[in-house]
């Protein structure tokens, strides 16, 4: 359940990130005093096994899912909050680098879904209050399930609400959410169920793991500090870099494209508001089918019916989005000169290959 | 630390979960002196070394170094002379290169850098493994990382060698070489091991451990071929 | 995710690129990351409709793939065995946006599958770009870059340990899988109570590996900060290829240029 770059709007990804980077910097800030005990060490050595354990499972048929052992809970469960956090976004980190799973842009996101909420919201609410201090297996089992799917529903929401805010997926909310959640209760549940296993084998065998003494450092992360100052900052940021960019991106789509097709196109600015009128009519005015009333030429497109159902919800970025003038990309010409770059880049990539070649057989 | 004794006495150690490893052991080492350490599975060799420099803090009985005790506040300073080589070659060489690897010690020593560099140089070509320096250590095999490991303690120019199953895992010829390098050392030398082949070559003196204490400490020649005692111990 | 044995495998050729001396793997860490970040607000930040203008973007990771001797190849793979999620989520697009906008010759085009092909072009280039960077960098010399660049030091000390001791736990970890296969009569996957106490075995043996690792690191001196890896030097050749690189994906995010060059091509015509 990676958030991917292809989905993300630089303003999701980069408000993401922020949130993200801010919570690794206090994390790392919190551990600092304890960088030589072992927890330094041992961040880097479970963290390798989290990874190496994701791999040694049974998929779960049909869903395309790689999610398995619920690695942040666990991380969580043996390392605390901040060690933990700052795990998983390593194990993200080289999922990205190594496998192209998730992406850079998208770490942000990533490490707030599957690190945020298991590390910082998760394990100190559910599972740290339902196994208490004297945790029988049963409950520990029945603790690491609700936390596990608890976890991945919170993730999956995540990514459901970053992908309709980058607005690149035409997916409307309610479908995504319908589409997400379900499969991703199943996943958790499945995930919940193999963490526990394996806190049972654990538990049985070393349970001061499990449980690390109350008095340990460990053992203080129910503070609701961190999840607040999460919260605020994201909403500082995402606010902050929400607006700017709904205000700009749909402007700077229609200056670019005034900018270079050659001709100055004042009415596209002016038509933009009643374009978007018209469309958000259109679209109540639900036509099945294809109805192609429309007639585009650069610059003048007719908003055509659109098969989504009304969005309220929408955001003006991404009414925006839809409506404005058709640009160059999508002219035959954009077309035809896309192709002709990548055939010159490919020209290129060959050229540079064969010049490493020469020089490896002459060196 | 002009004279590099190291001295434990009436060692006692139990582990979180109340296994008791080491139950009063004592013994003595001279300055120069190689000393084997060999007991069964489970005989607390390992966490006998572990308190040698100071991994492991005892729960009874002390541990010195020269005349320095070994708790919190002597660390720093017992860790630099005693060059500890742990049985896993795995545990120890976790930097990205060989190079890097070796030169964590000193570096971590504040020397200045052409100083690292050429205690990097001395301690590799030490334990002929100057070819393995650009190389990460998971791509080395046994005999490999058991050289690097080996020269990342070099690096720090202890005056004690603690190593805990130098030759486990090494096919005879790495063995072979290993036992002619370590013979070469002046150092103080501990040395852990099951091969007692390799103790009988390398360590006149050997110290049997038994359930956390000192079964046996004398010239290694009587005590190998002793068969009571061995089979006492579980050897 | 891979399985385990071709994850180590895919690590290790990735890892053996990077090790190559190229012009690209000669760069500063610090300036490829900096350039990738770049490339990455380029590509996700342009309009979505107007694929063909990512085309442009495409000569930064094809030009470093071939400069740093990188086979396209194994970009490609990965590139494939990772896309689902995107597509899963991107073929919705033409069903929910069938709103005709532009006209390619006789054929109609609906913004969905403009989009469609834009979510795919711009997967392709995002993700082709994590690997590129990998690839021509290593794995520690984005961990050094990271941390010149003023990564917290637990992360980058922990991102560093963490990527040593994947071998190691994955070697065991395979090891375990070999061992359970062999056992179990119909070769199939542990279920979850056998699993449990597989990977409850590696997680214990792990724990007291990194408690070992944590005395192997005091043992040499370690005092809660790695020692500067390899010192990273900036220098002018690499202050150019970062403002070359910016200039260009400046250029090729607001000047439109496959559209005008299609239009030298077909003559004008829209
Ligand atoms: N981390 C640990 N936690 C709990 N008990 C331990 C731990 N490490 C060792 N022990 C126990 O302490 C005792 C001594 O172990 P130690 O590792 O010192 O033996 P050893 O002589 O080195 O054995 P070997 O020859 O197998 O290496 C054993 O009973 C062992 O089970
Ligand atoms: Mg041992």
């Amino acid at each position: 359940m990676h958030m991917s770059d292809a989905l993300v709007s630089p303003g999701v990804g980069g408000a993401m990130w922020a949130a993200s980077a801010g919570l690794a910097a206090w994390s790392a800030r919190r551990l600092r005093e304890e960088m030589t005990d072992a927890r330094v060490q041992l961040m880097g050595v479970l963290g390798a096994f989290v990874f190496a354990a994701q791999m040694v499972n049974f998929a779960i048929p049909g869903t395309g899912s790689s999610g398995h052992l619920a690695g942040g809970l666990l991380l969580a469960i043996l390392l605390g909050p901040h060690a933990a956090f700052l795990a998983m976004f390593s194990i993200l980190t080289v999922q990205a680098l190594f496998f192209a799973d998730g992406g850079l842009l998208a770490l942000g996101c990533n490490a707030f879904n599957l690190g945020f909420w298991p590390c910082f919201v998760v394990y100190p609410l559910v599972f740290r209050r339902m196994v208490g201090d004297k945790p029988g297996r049963g409950r520990l089992t029945f603790a690491a399930v609700l936390a596990g799917a608890i976890g991945l529903q919170l993730g999956a929401f995540g990514v459901v609400l970053q992908t309709l805010f980058s607005g690149i997926s035409e997916l409307p909310f309610g479908t995504f959410a319908l589409l997400m959640q379900p499969i991703h209760l199943a996943i958790g549940i499945v995930e919940g169920l193999v963490t526990a296993a394996l806190l049972a084998f654990v538990w049985k065998a070393r349970p001061e793991l499990v449980l690390p003494s109350a008095t340990g450092p460990v053992a203080r992360p129910t503070s609701m500090r961190p999840v607040l100052v999460a919260f605020a900052a994201l909403a500082l940021v995402t606010g902050g870099l929400f607006s700017w960019f709904a205000s700009t991106r749909p402007d700077g789509l229609e200056w670019s494209s005034a900018g270079t097709c050659g001709r100055e196109e004042p009415a596209v600015l002016q038509d933009r508001w009643h374009r978007l009128c018209a469309g958000i009519q259109e679209w109540t005015a639900f036509l099945p089918g294809y109805d192609f009333k429309s007639s585009t030429t650069d610059g003048e497109p007719v908003a055509a019916a659109a098969a989504g159902t009304p969005e309220a919800a929408r955001e003006p970025e991404e009414s925006g989005a839809p409506h404005p003038a058709v640009s160059s990309g999508t002219s035959l010409s954009g077309v035809v000169g896309g192709a002709i770059v990548l055939a010159l880049i490919a020209m290129v990539g060959l050229g540079l290959r064969l010049r490493g070649r020469a020089e490896q057989a002459g060196g | 630390m002009s004279h590099h004794i190291v001295e434990a006495r009436n060692l006692e150690f139990a582990y979180p979960d109340g296994t008791a490893a080491l139950r009063g052991a004592s013994f003595r080492i001279e300055h120069g002196e190689s000393v084997g350490l060999v007991g069964a599975n489970g005989a607390g060799k390992s966490t006998l070394l572990l308190h040698l420099n100071g991994c492991l803090l005892p729960a009874g009985g002390e541990v010195r170094i020269g005349d320095v005790p070994v708790t919190r506040a002597t660390l720093a300073q017992v860790r630099r002379s005693v060059g500890f080589v742990f049985q896993d070659p795995n545990d120890q060489l976790f930097m990205p290169t060989v190079g890097e690897d070796v030169a964590f010690g000193p570096a971590n020593m504040q020397l200045p850098g052409e100083e690292v560099e050429r205690r990097v140089r001395e301690s590799l070509t030490a334990v002929g493994a100057e070819h393995l320096r650009a190389r990460p250590p998971y791509r080395l095999s046994g005999g490999e990382k058991r050289a690097a490991a080996i020269a990342g303690v070099l690096a720090m120019s202890p005056d004690v060698l603690v190593m805990d199953e130098p030759s486990s895992g090494l096919d005879p010829r790495s063995r072979r070489r290993l036992i002619g390098l370590l013979a070469g050392f002046r150092h103080t030398k501990i040395v852990a091991a099951h091969d007692l082949d390799m103790i009988r070559e390398l360590c006149p003196r050997t110290i049997v451990l038994h359930e956390g204490r000192v079964a046996a400490d004398g010239p290694t020649a009587g005590m190998l071929g002793d068969r009571e005692l061995l089979e006492r111990c579980g050897l | 995710m891979p399985r385990i044995d071709a994850a180590l495998r895919e690590i290790g050729a990735l890892d053996a690129l990077a090790a190559q001396d190229t012009p690209v793997h000669r760069l500063d860490p610090r300036v490829k990351l900096l350039a990738t970040a770049g490339f990455v607000l380029a590509v996700a930040s342009s309009p979505l409709r107007e694929f063909a203008e990512l085309a442009p973007l495409a000569l930064f990771p094809v030009a470093m793939l071939a400069a740093g001797r990188v086979p396209f190849r194994l970009v490609g793979r990965s590139l494939l065995l990772a896309s689902p999620f995107a597509v899963m989520v991107g073929v919705f697009n033409p069903l929910f946006d069938r709103e005709v906008v532009a006209h390619w010759g006789p054929l109609a085009v609906t913004g969905g599958w403009l989009s469609f092909l834009s979510i795919l072009a711009r997967f392709a280039l995002t993700a082709g770009a994590a690997l590129t960077l990998l690839a021509t960098t290593g794995y520690v010399g984005v961990g050094s870059g990271l941390g010149r660049l003023g990564a917290p030091r637990a992360l980058v000390t922990q991102f560093l340990l963490l990527y040593r001791y994947i071998f190691v736990l994955a070697d065991e970890g395979a090891r375990a899988v070999r061992a359970h296969a062999l056992r179990s009569a119909s070769g199939r996957p542990a279920t979850v109570r056998v699993w449990g106490s597989l990977a409850g075995h590696l997680l214990l043996r792990a724990h007291d590996r990194g408690l070992r690792v944590h005395a192997a690191m005091l043992s040499r001196g370690f005092d809660g900060s790695m020692p500067a890896l390899r010192p990273l030097r900036w220098g002018r050749a690499d202050s150019v290829f970062l403002a070359a690189c910016l200039a260009f994906f400046a250029l090729a995010r607001f000047g439109h240029l496959a559209e005008n060059l299609g239009r030298l091509a077909v003559g004008g015509a829209p």
